[in-house]
């Protein structure tokens, strides 16, 4: 099987004053050309889990897994700098939300160039015609525009296009989106979605998605990955939702009210210890 | 007004928008600016003429000639109600008469302008070396946090938050000058050149450079860096203290994990994303931090024999010359408030955010 | 793991740390029980505190603890001696006088004057800030206005043409330096009480029939008093260098008074051949500022640990 990224037993660890905090403990899944969700409230281990595959984790994290490997390459292994030219290169990753994640002093246009040239040895019209191509890619209407404004001046869904333009303009082949909708209006959620949806489609990378929200997730992905205390606690194919075996994710589906239904009373998530365990 | 079909295009509206907002902002600047400048006028009135019970006395000094205290006094309007006397005072400062100096004889206005110069100079050196020192350090001690080079910088900071400018300036003459003899002193050029050179801008370092004068420039620079050097390390110490607190925080930002995220090296996210986006209030700090040095030449100067404004003003507080002392604070006042907007101006066109939309 | 449901008897830390406090004093206590844990925790800190507290206690016994008379000395045999002769542990001035007699009774006038400019200008402040922000509208315009053109002066050069107008002395140098360092507070102020202005307990006191001078003075003022401290704690140092400034140039405490700044000017004409005079009175201004830094740090770090270590 040609896995494009290995993960077994990634375990990421944290030294404080009171102890060691184990964000993420022991996850394992190989992932193909395909588009994975993992699914877990805050502090489950997901976006921990996505920043080690990037390499992003504070610099204080100990992380240890007995294989980390994209495409055949051990990331563990790698140097800083090796590890820097995979990223946005060959992995990249989408932030949840526009406001912060693009830098409010530099325009639009400069940011996506500056992922371009920073991997590719490109002239500075080549460079723009690309990132224009991109721009119009993730359908934007008015590329020329929207490349000379900054960030303020464009609204949240028009910022997470733009930034989908600046993380795929190098065409990589793994994709980790963390949260990426999140922080967006309703009405624009969607959009972006499909935007996203149909570049990961048409350029056959693999995807990550993170999410709290294991509803959109599995209407989005082809499996799911349900995460709690950091760990993998239910694995299902995304059809399969309803046979979700787990006390934590029947929880999590509970959680969503249905239209005509009387809910008293409310139901609690649980969390039981041993599930941790 | 009838309903009218609104053209679907928007820019003329738009247009309309942009220059309101721009003529709102001039409004507010010169609304700032007047109302700052009366403020400073007021308080230096009420220093000279309120305060003092007899500000005749306190103008021309107790052995000035009885004629000339009757013309001053009523010249000064005494007689008038003080609002009166505060709108004659404005009309006189703005009519650029600071009155004469006691202790020179010489019209204020006159003796500033020619003073101002050497604190302009020795503020800008000092200013020069803190940004160049103090951001660099800054940036380094916010990237390696906690370790080392920045608990150094912290305490080389500490010490320039805490000790006495014009004690330190009175210790390194004694070291530079007494014992090494390394620097020159006193004033800002020997007596050897004061005859043969002759200043075009008055800022002594840039006249003698471009006249290739080297041997005054190196004379110039012998007076200069003493005192410029004093004056740099309180700049570098602000300075470096403001940058790191402000990389920290830019550091934290999420789009420095998107510059990460998109592999960039560690250098361009911390020089050119990070510190582009610290640059925008370090503008602030940069301009407080010049009009501080202005402000603290006046103990700096002293020790220096540095003949500048703040020579002058402790001169003039040695012979209670109040016209002096109140015209050298409407100096260094009017350069605050010009440094104030100045700073403001750079901010706005720094930050694309407080730009119009 | 026990079974047992009897009321368990807890040690001091833990009723401290207690996250159930039975009674409103012991949320108080624990809570400043975890600030002074977070405090402690910071060595350089606790050296400033302990700087600080020395300052009061040489400043207290003053009388006790200085070896020689500050102000009259002995002409005769002790003029200009260098530090470690006989008794005189730091020297003598050029008057004969003990230099650590002299040091040790200028902590009074030190202490009187970071004290005396703290009590008239952060009051001063706090009122105009937080009346500024909840009044809002034309009041607040015009108290800010003020504000910010005192913002835009420069202290010292104004603080000296105050001294030059009231006449040199220790008294009108506090007076003038409380005046020019109001302004600061007052904007710290604003801000605050703009962030509680419209929270729910504002509004619930107001339902209940609270004044506005009362909802201000019992409710807003209060919130303000953690970052006020810290503030003036952190201005101490730079009042302290202010008012040795103005003993520098005379304008200060006057002679005989050992006022630190005045002590430096009067060492300044021996400086090449007796280092000693002018040095010592420096290494006493230094040390205490550094002292008041460090504790202004301190206390930040542990009252708002958010921006702790920025």
């Amino acid at each position: 099987m040609s896995a494009l990224l290995t993960v077994e037993n990634l375990k990421v660890h944290y030294p404080t004053r009171s102890g060691l905090i184990q964000a993420v403990r022991g996850v394992s899944f190989t992932l193909g050309r395909e588009r994975l969700g993992i699914v877990g409230e805050s502090g489950s281990g997901k976006s921990q889990t996505g920043r080690a595959i990037m390499g992003l984790t504070a610099p204080q994290a100990l992380i240890s897994a007995d294989r980390l490997e994209f495409q055949g390459q051990d990331l563990l292994t790698l140097s800083p700098r090796e590890r820097r030219a995979l990223r946005g290169r060959r992995i990249a990753m989408i932030l949840q939300d526009p406001k912060y994640s693009l830098n409010p002093v530099m325009t639009i246009g400069r940011q996506i160039v500056e992922t371009l040239r920073t991997h590719e040895s490109v002239t500075k019209a080549e460079a723009k015609r690309r990132a224009l191509e991109m721009l119009e890619a993730v359908q934007i209407r008015d590329p020329e525009r929207v490349f000379g404004l900054y960030p303020h001046e464009v609204s949240g869904g028009m910022g997470q296009r733009a930034m989908i333009a600046m993380m795929l303009i190098c065409g990589p082949e793994l994709m980790i989106a963390d949260e990426p909708t999140s922080a967006l209006d309703v009405t624009v959620q969607l959009e972006v979605l499909n935007i996203l949806d149909g570049l990961v489609a048409k350029r056959g990378m693999g995807l990550i998605f993170v999410s709290h929200d294991l509803r959109l997730v599995s209407s989005f992905c082809d499996r799911v990955l349900v995460m709690y205390a950091g760990r993998v606690v239910e694995e299902l194919s995304s059809g399969a939702l309803s046979e979700a075996k787990h006390p934590y994710t029947r929880g999590l589906l509970d959680c969503v009210p249905k239209v005509g239904e009387s809910r008293h009373p409310l139901p609690v998530l649980d969390r039981k210890p041993e599930w941790a365990a | 007004m009838t309903v009218t079909t609104t053209s679907p295009s928007l820019p003329p509206g738009r247009k309309h928008r942009k220059t309101e907002k721009i003529l709102l902002d001039i409004g507010r600047f010169l609304v700032v600016l007047v109302t700052t400048y009366l403020g400073l006028l007021a308080v230096t009135f009420f220093i000279g003429r309120v305060i003092p019970i007899d500000p005749v006395l306190a103008v021309l000094g107790d052995r000035a000639p009885a004629s000339a205290i009757a013309r001053v006094r009523e010249e000064m309007g005494l007689d008038l109600p003080l609002w009166q006397q505060f709108f004659l005072y404005v009309r006189q400062i703005l009519s650029g008469d600071f009155g004469t100096s006691v202790l020179t004889t010489n019209p204020v206005l006159t003796d500033i302008a020619r003073v101002f110069p050497a604190t302009l100079e020795l503020a800008t050196f000092g200013t020069v070396i803190g940004t160049l020192l103090g951001i660099p350090l800054g940036v380094l001690a916010a990237v390696k946090r906690g370790t080392l080079i920045d608990q150094l910088v912290r305490l080389v900071g500490l010490v320039g938050y805490s000790v006495p400018i014009f004690w330190l300036a009175l210790l390194s003459l004694l070291l530079f000058y007494a014992k090494l003899g390394w620097v020159a002193f006193p004033g800002r050029i020997d007596i050897v050149y004061e005859y043969t050179f002759t200043p075009i801008t008055q800022i002594f370092l840039l006249d003698a450079l471009l006249q290739r004068q080297w041997d005054v420039a190196w004379d110039v620079f012998r007076h200069i860096v003493l005192p410029g050097s004093l004056l740099g390390y309180f700049s570098m110490a602000y300075i470096s203290r403001m940058t790191r607190s402000f990389m920290l925080n830019e550091l934290a930002q999420e789009y420095v994990v998107a510059a990460r995220a998109k592999g960039l090296s560690e250098s361009r996210i911390i020089w050119s994303h990070a510190l582009r986006n610290a640059a925008v209030p370090l503008v602030t700090v940069i301009a407080l931090s010049y009009a501080g040095l202005l402000e603290g030449s006046v103990l700096t100067e002293t020790v220096f024999s540095w003949p500048g404004l703040g020579l002058y003003i402790t001169n003039s507080l040695q012979s209670a010359d109040m016209n002096a002392v109140l015209g050298s604070t409407l100096a260094i006042g009017s350069a605050f408030i010009a440094l104030n907007l100045l700073s403001d101006l750079l901010y706005r066109t720094l930050d694309p955010r407080t730009r119009t939309r | 793991m026990t079974t047992g449901l009897d009321t368990p008897v807890l040690s001091r830390r833990e009723w401290l740390l207690s996250d159930r406090p039975a009674s409103r004093l012991q949320a108080q206590l624990g809570r400043a029980y975890m600030v002074w844990l977070r405090f402690s925790a910071n060595r350089l800190a606790l050296a400033g505190l302990g700087i600080i507290l020395m300052l009061i206690v040489v400043a207290l016994f003053a009388d006790v603890l200085a070896p020689h008379n500050p102000v009259q000395g002995d002409l005769r045999n002790a003029r200009l001696l260098p530090p470690g002769t006989g008794s005189y542990l730091l020297g003598t001035d050029d008057q004969g006088r003990d230099i650590l007699s002299r040091l040790i009774h200028g902590s009074r006038l030190t202490l009187a004057v970071v004290v005396l400019v703290a009590i008239i200008a952060a009051p001063l402040g706090l009122l105009v800030g937080t009346v500024s922000g909840y009044a809002g509208g034309w009041v607040d315009a015009v108290l800010m206005r003020i504000t910010d053109i005192f913002l835009a002066f420069p202290k010292l050069v104004l603080a000296l043409a105050f001294v030059a107008a009231l006449g040199p002395g220790i008294e009108n140098a506090i007076l003038a330096i409380a005046l020019t360092s109001w302004p600061p507070y007052a904007r710290m102020a604003r801000a605050e009480t703009l962030g509680v202005r419209h929270s729910d307990y504002i509004a619930a006191v107001r339902l209940m029939g609270a004044s506005p001078f009362r909802i201000v003075l019992r409710h807003v003022m209060p919130m303000c008093l953690s970052s006020l401290i810290v503030r003036v704690t952190l201005d101490m140092a730079g009042i302290i260098l202010t008012a040795a400034g103005l003993g520098f140039l005379g304008l200060g405490a006057q002679p005989p008074l050992p006022e630190w700044g005045a002590m430096i000017a009067s060492g300044r004409r021996f400086i090449l051949d007796q280092w000693w005079v002018a040095t010592m009175p420096g290494i006493a201004i230094l040390i205490v500022s550094l002292g008041f830094n460090l504790l202004g740090d301190g206390l930040r770090d542990a009252l708002d640990p958010r921006e702790a270590g920025q």
